[in-house]
């Protein structure tokens, strides 16, 4: 099932497994009735949902985690062995290790997906939903699943997959269905439609993302020199090297939790416990500070916009002047904030970057997505930095909100910003990277002419010193 | 010192101090029920102080004692449906609900407790538990009087303690109401109704808090008066703390600072002279403080604590 | 059920919404009255008359509404951070306890200057006070709402040790309390008769201070940031540790006074019964006036209208006193509804 943002993949899925209930419409299952808006009545009718956001309690056992709900409320006792003897079966069948006592707290994200499966897979369920499920893994995790996934539908199993990826939905995926704007556009053979089709239906007009122009980059902006953080940890960072130029878009690949949070507080001014040094136009870095931070020409857009990035109970105008509150342009004698200046200047904001809203003074949490995302990006761009992060800046927003966002970026590579770029879509840094770099446990690798590797070295990168144990960041050396 | 070792080692002593520990059992069992859920119930103070009025009048009206305790223990239960109510099916803040139901519960129930007794100077009295003595087992020295002479409610709480260990990790009920305060969302992906899990919690809970205060004044004493309760119910949202949300631990926690309190009252005999009555019944205040500052590193607290759950949200 | 976020909440809808409680309490209270064998109308109208009916009535009113306008007031500053501040009874004796160590004859000044002294000790009490939970939970996690809680027991042992013991009055004919506040220290009464006093005047101009401070500063913008999303507060550079701090130093501050004013404006002298749990109402107080500095004032009014009123009613017709502290508990929960049913929608699913 194939989609963007917001059409509406997650609320069918939803409705499929009992948690909404529709208006209208029936659902058959082997020729039968589905009772709706009943999670027990899709279960029992062979119905298996894997989240995008995992639903495990980290301080459980996976045993527990899999069997809460299998038993009757009301029985006095857990049936522990033959609990176990049918998880060891699935294990042994599907192939998906995964040690039942350890508890889920100190999984891996591939394991924990494991225990995922596992959960909907003891429950027999023969109808799968796996909801955005590559959004975590490297590609070579993401290989595993498909190969995974084929060897379910080979013992019979029906499978649906839902994602705004189209390389992945090609690669799994034996028929495709296209929702948009709450519509099924389009059901195909996987093997007779094309990525232009598939993005065409998905988006219903011609889809361009904005496309890299050939700019030279200039004087350094940011200079990363030998920066660790002390205590031991995949996200932990190790000697990490990295040099920024006006005019250029610099891209971090890696999967979440490997030190990009690390890096991207520490270069925000949320944390200033590290050695090494950061130099900004050739001056240190007011290290945990952030306003200071701002104020010395950066602009930042947070990894997500909902915790970190907006209060949400307050007004747009508020949070226009949130990073720069107590400069002289916006507060009189230090303390009293000047209203008619912050307001008149969220004004201008607001119309400049298109946020859709009733004016400075509504509350922000009405805002959608989009909107807010272009909020934050007023904020960050209005006094046209010298240095951009962007941290997940389109995560889970829509087609037309992206293109939005990446064209800001594109103008401020322009206008001569040096911009940083960290993603877990590789196809986004592939397509607006002038330099990618690859992060694992907290190393980074040389940041190489985007396109000189290709996308399996990349995965293979991501991985890192994984569970294979291979030392394939050996050769890591300082980049610039 | 001497005195302090003579102290430990009468009989008196350790019966006082399982007297004591009964309703802190009550109480701290039943928090942790709730907290385990993912709901914070400050409404203990109040719902101990319902128990207590409550159980005590049905007998005073004439009422037999158990009967007496079941009705305290319905009392608790509705006033735990009120808090779930506001804080697990409106999502309403878990403090200030707390706060409000502890005052509105104290006042109600000094309320009736007035209405129906509108002349009493003195508190009258009601006869109440007595002492069963285990045959054999109470001729020990020293453990029989301490432990095998108590009223069948201190009993009571001390078997709790094992049934409540076993029911929350050992049968599937326990486990959806340990993964309601993990993580609700995987509750509800399994069909099972986390609203109705937390909502049963907090009643069972705040059933056990009422008994909790029904035992102060059937069996510790056979009278109530206003502040009857004195920060007991606090002191049991710290001692759940200390026992980092485990009833073996929650036992051992009540334990100590019955022993506190029990200390105090003898320790003010003997140096009562030199050393102020106040500061030993600071004591437990402080002593709670220190718990929870003692913990607060090390606890895992259940993932989903204060968090409201909105049936249908997706992150 | 389902409960969904309405798209603008009106003005007029959020200011009503206490109101709505209100009137939610009043019927659950005429529950219990008739219970009592009263009429309703009867005795909501002796409550009336006893609160407001009479020069003396509303005299006593506005006297006792002065400590619950500070305690309003503290609570409201910290809920306004998600501090959770339950100890303002123990701040306010803090603040009695400053008042009357300082103010009983260790220091004279002329009044001019011992009043404004004597506030700024008290303020200062209950912010230490304070100081001890908000570093705890600052700096090592640990839960607010306990702390606060234990330290009032605690403070009300070591007022009774005090005034039992070392600071014990010996011109009081064996009763347990301190000296009495010297002459310059004791807060003037406003009118002839009654007993409102200068305290009243200072709750006010609290009132309005803490209320520009909220809306007009950079510090009342940090404290609201922090209690609504402290990460993003974080993020957008506020130190969320300082502003905390800083919020509880108001909080307890404002509670210390309304001590003081116990102390030296209204008793003259400090005794185990000065707060019959204002700090406690003024959690209460807090909720109604939706933690707006000034709506602090007509909420503070109001409930100190039900304690003076019920106080009478009581006098007249058979009802426990009590009814008025069941009203405030009531109102507490009532008033969390009515504001969440101006901002959020309820469906009922078929």
């Amino acid at each position: 099932m194939l989609g963007e943002n917001g059409a509406g993949k997650t609320t069918l899925m939803n409705i499929l497994f009992g948690h909404y209930q529709a208006d209208e419409g029936d659902i058959l299952v082997d020729g039968e009735m589905l009772p709706p808006g009943s999670t027990q009545a899709a279960i029992s009718a062979g119905i298996g949902m894997v989240h995008q956001h995992f639903t495990l309690a980290d301080n459980l056992s996976v045993l527990e985690n899999i069997t809460l709900g299998t038993e009757s409320m009301w029985s006095w006792h857990h049936d522990q062995a033959s609990s176990r003897q049918k998880l060891a079966g699935l294990i042994r069948d599907y192939g998906l290790v995964v040690d039942p006592d350890v508890l889920v707290a100190d999984l891996s994200v591939g394991e924990r997906q494991r225990v995922e499966i596992l959960k909907a897979l003891y429950r027999d369920a023969r109808i799968l939903i796996l909801d955005e499920p590559t959004a975590v893994l490297t590609p070579q995790e993401s290989e595993r699943l498909f190969a995974t996934l084929k060897s379910m539908t080979a013992k019979g199993l029906a499978i649906i997959f839902i994602s705004h990826k189209l390389h992945e939905i090609l690669a799994v995926s034996n028929r495709i269905a296209v929702l948009r704007r709450g519509a099924i556009v389009g059901t195909l053979e996987t093997a007779a439609s094309t990525r232009e089709q598939l993005a065409e239906l998905m988006v219903g007009r011609i889809v361009t993302r904005p496309r890299l122009s050939a700019v030279k980059p200039g004087e350094r902006v940011l200079e990363i020199s030998d920066v660790s953080t002390g205590a031991t940890g995949a996200a932990e960072l190790k000697n990490i090297d990295l040099v920024l130029h006006q005019h250029e878009i610099v891209g971090i690949a890696g999967v979440a939790g490997n030190g990009q949070g690390t890096l991207a507080d520490i270069l925000s001014g949320l944390r200033k416990d590290f050695s090494g040094s950061v130099l900004l136009n050739g001056k240190m870095l007011d290290a945990g500070n952030p306003r200071a931070i701002v104020a010395s020409g950066v602009g930042r857009i947070p990894e997500d916009r909902h915790a970190r990035g907006v209060v949400a109970d307050m007004d747009i105008w508020e949070n226009l002047i949130s990073e720069d509150i107590r400069s002289d342009a916006m507060c009189r004698a230090g303390f009293i904030i000047d209203g008619n200046r912050a307001r008149a200047r969220a004004e201008t904001q607001i119309k400049q970057f298109d946020v859709r809203c009733k004016g400075p003074n509504a509350q922000t949490r009405l805002l959608s997505g989009g909107n807010m995302q272009k909020l934050i990006l007023a904020r960050a761009l209005s006094n046209s930095p010298s240095f951009i992060l962007a941290n997940q800046p389109v995560r889970g927003l829509d087609e037309g909100a992206i293109a939005y966002v990446q064209e800001q970026l594109l103008e401020a590579r322009k206008r001569g910003a040096a911009i940083l770029l960290i993603s877990e879509d590789l196809d986004e840094l592939m397509a607006l990277t002038d330099r990618l770099a690859v992060m694992s446990h907290g190393r980074l690798s040389s940041a190489l002419p985007t396109g000189e590797r290709s996308i399996a070295e990349i995965g293979l990168m991501m991985a890192g010193h994984d569970d294979r144990g291979e030392a394939n960041m050996g050769s890591l050396t300082n980049g610039h | 010192m001497s005195d302090f070792i003579d102290i430990l080692l009468t009989a008196g002593f350790w019966a006082a101090t399982i007297r004591i520990v009964s309703p802190l059992i009550f109480g701290t069992l039943g928090e942790l029920i709730c907290e385990r859920a993912g709901v914070l119930n400050l409404g203990i103070e109040g719902i101990m102080t319902v128990g207590a009025m409550s159980g005590w009048m049905w007998v005073y009206q004439g009422g037999d004692l158990w009967g007496g305790v079941l009705f305290a223990a319905s009392m608790g239960a509705v006033f735990g449906l009120l808090h779930a109510v506001f804080t697990v099916h409106l999502g309403l803040s878990q403090h200030v609900t707390g706060i409000g139901i502890t005052l509105f519960a104290s006042s109600l129930s000094y309320f009736v407790y007035r209405m129906l007794l509108p002349d009493a100077t003195t508190p009258p009295k009601i006869v109440p538990f007595k002492p069963i003595a285990v045959p054999w087992l109470s001729d020990l020295p020293i453990i029989g009087e301490a432990l095998f002479s108590q009223s069948a409610l201190t009993y009571l709480a001390l078997a709790l303690v094992p049934m409540v260990w076993y029911v929350l990790f050992r049968t599937p009920v326990g486990l959806a109401v340990r993964m309601s305060g993990e993580n609700p969302v995987a509750v509800e992906a399994q069909g099972i109704n986390v609203l109705a899990v937390r909502t049963g919690a907090v009643m069972v809970g705040s059933a056990f808090m009422a008994v909790g205060g029904a035992f102060i004044t059937m069996s510790w004493f056979d009278a109530f008066y206003f502040g009857m309760i004195n920060g007991r119910g606090w002191i049991c949202v710290a001692l759940v703390i200390f026992a980092s949300w485990r009833p073996g631990r929650a036992l051992l926690g009540a334990l100590l600072f019955a022993g506190l309190e029990a200390i105090q009252v003898r320790a003010q005999q003997s140096a009562g002279a030199f050393i102020p009555y106040q500061f030993f019944l600071m004591l437990p205040y402080v002593m709670s403080i220190f718990a929870m500052i003692v913990m607060a590193r090390k606890t895992r607290y259940p993932q989903a604590l204060l968090v409201p759950f909105r049936r249908g949200e997706r992150v | 059920m389902v409960i969904e976020p309405r798209e603008s909440v009106s003005v007029w809808r959020a200011g009503l919404a206490p109101v709505w409680a209100i009137l939610a309490s009043l019927i659950i209270c005429a529950a219990l009255i008739s219970w009592a064998g009263a009429s309703i109308p009867k005795a909501y109208f002796l409550l009336f008359k006893g609160a407001f009916g009479s020069a003396f009535a509303l005299n006593e009113t506005l006297t006792r509404s002065i400590p619950l306008i500070f305690t309003g007031l503290a609570v409201s500053v910290a809920f306004r951070a998600k501090f959770y501040n339950i100890g303002a009874e123990g701040q306010l004796y803090a603040g009695a306890l400053a008042a009357t160590f300082f103010g009983t004859g260790l220091i004279t000044l002329p009044p001019v200057l011992m009043v404004p002294f004597l506030v700024v000790m008290g303020a200062l009490a209950g912010g230490a006070l304070l100081l001890i939970p908000v570093l705890l939970k600052t700096h090592m996690k640990v839960d607010e709402v306990v702390t606060t809680l234990l330290l009032n027991f605690v403070v009300l042992l070591v007022v009774s040790y005090l005034i039992e013991g070392p600071w014990k009055d010996p011109a009081s004919l064996g009763w347990p309390q301190a000296a009495s506040i010297i002459d310059e220290g004791v807060l003037p009464t406003l009118l002839a008769k009654g007993r409102l006093h200068f305290g009243l005047i200072i709750a006010l101009f609290m009132a309005v201070i803490i209320w520009l401070m909220m809306r007009f500063t950079v510090q009342g913008y940090e404290i609201r940031a922090v209690g609504h999303n402290a990460r993003a507060a974080a993020f957008s550079g506020i130190n969320v540790n300082r502003t905390v701090i800083m919020t509880a130093m108001v909080s307890g501050g404002l509670a210390g006074i309304a001590g003081v004013s116990e102390t030296a404006g209204l008793k003259g002298y400090l005794t185990l019964d000065l707060s019959p749990g204002f700090g406690y109402t003024g959690i209460a107080v807090a909720m109604l006036a939706q933690l707006n500095p000034l709506a602090v004032v007509p909420a503070a009014i109001f409930l100190s209208a039900v304690y003076v009123g019920a106080d009478a009613m009581s006098r007249a017709v058979n009802i426990p006193t009590y009814i008025a502290d069941v009203l405030v508990g009531v109102s507490i929960l009532a008033v969390l509804c009515s504001v969440m049913l101006s901002q959020y929608r309820i469906r009922w699913r078929a």
